[in-house]
């Protein structure tokens, strides 16, 4: 196909369930391309010969061919392609922001719409799960090289994928029951299905990737302890940390959730499915999420599928300063979330049994820029009104847990408690320790904490291989 | 999965469990607990970690069925297995030589004490310990503290054994009489430890309470288990479990440990529902 019959083509999007109809139940949003559609959409691609859309990737898949392969129907060796740098395909082809990242990029984009390559990248991961046995070749002749992850979220995934297959001896030690972190316990089911996620994490064990579950670094075991063991390199990656709450009166009251404690109760608890599964969660008639980001749209599209009678997302600042994608944002409003724009709670009000029965809230204008460059969120004296919620998820951040670093020595932290890395290496400030995720960088997305795990599994291949 | 290498019942409905965790034994400390699931589709709960043995790599929870989850462990019988024991969690409770502490014990809160007693017997304090218990048939662990302990009171509420009152009495009257007393340790139910704090609190002696609510992963990530102590909102997992009795805002804690009530009775009456249907005579 030429050039000009390229670009005749117009940008095909992913289709999605009916907005009306997803917020009644749990299964994915988006549904995904059919084959001709997929071919033809990865028909647009260009193949230019200096690929912007690669410099976009965290993890450097090679775009242009995994294109091509699609746009010649072969599904099963596009997605091989991918695999060659990204562990985790059919979960970023999900989750990445690729506007911001590979599209963004994306040559086609600056006159007319990019290749939609976050949808091709889930079509081809999704080909090949559904379609073939997952084969993966391991012909790396063993190190004999013992390496630790402390978390198995997706820095840690990816440093143990890049490493295993180097032929390294990796042991993933994660805290709770199942492994995924915040692919896991975090985003939602009908956003990044479980069982998809799972199926990439046994791509890992084929690669002889070991996991030592219920084991807290910190608790269970230290880092000292590790090294003490024979583990020759350790990857810190523990994730999110401490949930943030505003210090408001009234936080305490039953209903109030972290945004960690409720995705985390329905999500890996499976809180949905109470009283199948022992546990529960509590979403009653009026919802107010606090935040802006990814994880408050999460929150609040989680809450509306428990169909309470509102749910409210509760801003300070105004909708354009929101840090959620712009997709999560569409998709929340399609699904009926009622923003509240510039408004920020102040206090809480409790019934008798201490269950929250009200939110005060006061209302904001923007201000000067600020350290973020983003405008101030002032707030307007008297501006004061009380919403009558029963449940409030409180999703405004996380900050570090400094577990690790108090129990072992020599790991140096910033002002803010996150660990100082060496940001080509990822190494921390002992030798040998290296980290990743949440806990080098304060909020990473997902991509970006598998960017510094492959950057990371570099540079520990190269540490234990010079020892 | 832990095999459970030991199972039977201290007191109606109150259970001993020995369990191999290697790594937990090595690390534990009076005071930590562990987060135990039951089954595949069951609830994250913490337990005080009641023994250990650095030796055999062990250690022993002991279980009141309360909820659902106590009450499956309590179903649990010598040799099933669990399926998932993280820990051990929280900070260790402050053991140096203090000189007189009075150690209190109520129902389960003997269980926990034990290991705490063990400590400081060791690290040379002298020890009055006052357990308390309903009735005879429910007190725990009086033989292991008296062990351990310079001096034991045992309180039962009708009289059944000890002394017939609540554990409070007596503090009170050790407190009046004995000025060399430093420190008093609480655990046991909500009730009692607010009972222990106000006694104790009119005679300025510090006072440490364990408390017990409700979490989900235990490691600090969740903030399901904030407590409220002296104004400030703290994390049970990961800045306690042990906090200063005459701080703690107890009528928040009890809310906040009540938050499930309607749910988990109604998970209780499915688990009691769905075990009868077993139980049922085949045809």
């Amino acid at each position: 196909m030429n050039p000009q019959d390229k670009l005749k083509i117009q940008r095909h999007e992913i289709p999605t369930q009916d907005p009306n109809i997803r917020r009644t139940n749990n299964n994915e949003v988006a549904t995904g391309f059919d084959d001709k559609t997929a071919i033809e959409e990865a028909q647009r691609c260009l193949q230019c010969k200096k690929p912007f859309c690669m410099q976009g990737c965290p993890v450097a898949i090679n775009i242009p061919n995994f294109l091509a392969e699609i746009a010649k129907g072969e599904f099963v060796r596009a997605s091989q392609i991918i695999r060659d740098t990204n562990s985790l395909p059919a979960v970023c082809g999900r989750v990445c922001p690729q506007e911001t990242q590979c599209e963004e990029l994306c040559v086609l984009g600056k006159k007319g719409k990019s290749v939609a390559i976050g949808a091709l990248e889930r079509f081809a991961a999704d080909y090949e799960r559904e379609h073939t046995d997952m084969i993966i070749t391991m012909d790396a002749t063993p190190t004999h090289k013992k390496i630790a992850i402390i978390g198995s979220g997706p820095a840690g995934l990816t440093t143990a994928g890049y490493l295993a297959k180097l032929g390294h001896d990796v042991t993933i030690f994660e805290a709770f029951h199942e492994a995924g972190g915040v692919l896991i316990y975090g985003i939602p089911e009908f956003r990044l299905p479980k069982a998809i996620v799972r199926k990439e994490i046994q791509t890992l064990d084929k690669l002889g990737v070991q996991f030592a579950f219920n084991t807290l670094v910190g608790r269970t075991t230290t880092v000292d302890e590790l090294f003490a063991d024979g583990y020759k390199a350790i990857l810190v990656a523990p994730g999110a940390g401490l949930p943030v709450f505003m210090h408001l009166p009234g936080e305490n009251y039953c209903g109030i959730y972290s945004a960690n404690e409720f995705l985390t109760r329905v999500n890996l608890m499976k809180a949905f499915r109470f009283p199948e599964y022992d546990t529960p969660v509590y979403c009653g008639k009026n919802v107010a999420i606090i935040g802006g980001g990814n994880t408050a749209m999460d929150a609040a599209r989680t809450a509306i599928r428990m169909k309470p009678e509102a749910v409210y997302l509760v801003y300070r600042r105004t909708e354009q300063e929101m840090p959620a994608r712009l997709e999560e944002i569409h998709h929340a409003k399609e699904e009926g979330i009622q923003f509240l724009e510039l408004t920020s709670p102040v206090s809480y009000q409790g019934d008798e049994n201490g269950w929250v029965k009200g939110m005060e809230c006061i209302r904001m204008e923007l201000g000067e820029p600020d350290s973020s460059g983003r405008r101030r969120p002032v707030p307007i004296p008297g501006s004061n009104f009380t919403l009558p919620i029963d449940t409030v998820v409180v999703a405004i951040g996380a900050k570090s847990n400094d577990l690790i670093m108090r129990t072992s020595h020599g790991m140096e932290v910033n002002k803010w408690g996150y660990l100082v890395v060496n940001p080509e290496t990822q190494m921390t400030t002992r030798d040998g320790v290296f980290a990743g995720g949440d806990i080098a960088s304060e909020e990473a997305s997902v991509i970006s904490a598998m960017g510094q795990g492959r950057r990371a599994g570099k540079a520990m291949h190269e540490y234990v291989m010079d020892k | 999965m832990p095999k459970i290498l030991e199972k039977y019942e201290l007191a109606p409905k109150t259970h001993y469990i020995k369990v191999p965790a290697p790594l937990i034994a090595k690390h534990a400390k009076a005071g930590q607990f562990v987060i135990v699931r039951v089954g595949e589709h069951g609830e994250r709960v913490p337990f005080t970690i009641a023994d250990l043995d650095t030796q055999e790599g062990t250690i022993t929870l002991v279980v009141q069925e309360v909820g659902k989850t106590s009450t499956a462990v309590g179903a649990l019988k010598t040799g099933d297995e669990i399926q998932d024991i993280l820990g051990p969690l929280g900070l260790a409770s402050e053991v140096e030589n203090f000189g007189k502490v009075i150690l209190m014990g109520g129902g389960f809160g003997n269980a926990a004490i034990h290991l705490l007693a063990k400590a400081l017997k060791k690290a040379g304090n002298q020890i009055i310990t006052i357990i308390g218990a309903r009735t005879k048939e429910l007190l725990i662990m009086e033989k292991e503290l008296r062990n351990v302990s310079n001096e034991t009171i045992v309180m039962t509420d009708d009289g059944s054994y000890g002394r017939q009152g609540l554990v409070t009495q007596p503090l009170k009257e050790l407190l009046e009489s004995d000025k060399t007393i430093t420190r008093v340790i609480a655990v046991g139910p909500i009730p009692m430890m607010r009972a222990v704090s106000e006694t104790s609190r009119p005679f300025g002696v510090k006072t440490i309470v364990s408390v017990n609510p409700i979490m989900v992963d235990g490691t600090g990530m969740c903030g399901g288990c904030r407590v409220t102590v002296s104004g400030k909102t703290f994390f049970a997992c990961v800045d306690g479990p042990e906090f200063d009795g005459h701080q703690v805002d107890f009528d928040e804690l009890v809310k906040r440990t009540r938050m499930y009530k309607p749910s988990e009775l109604h998970a209780m009456d499915q688990c009691r529902m769905e075990s009868k249907i077993e139980s049922l005579p085949k045809a």
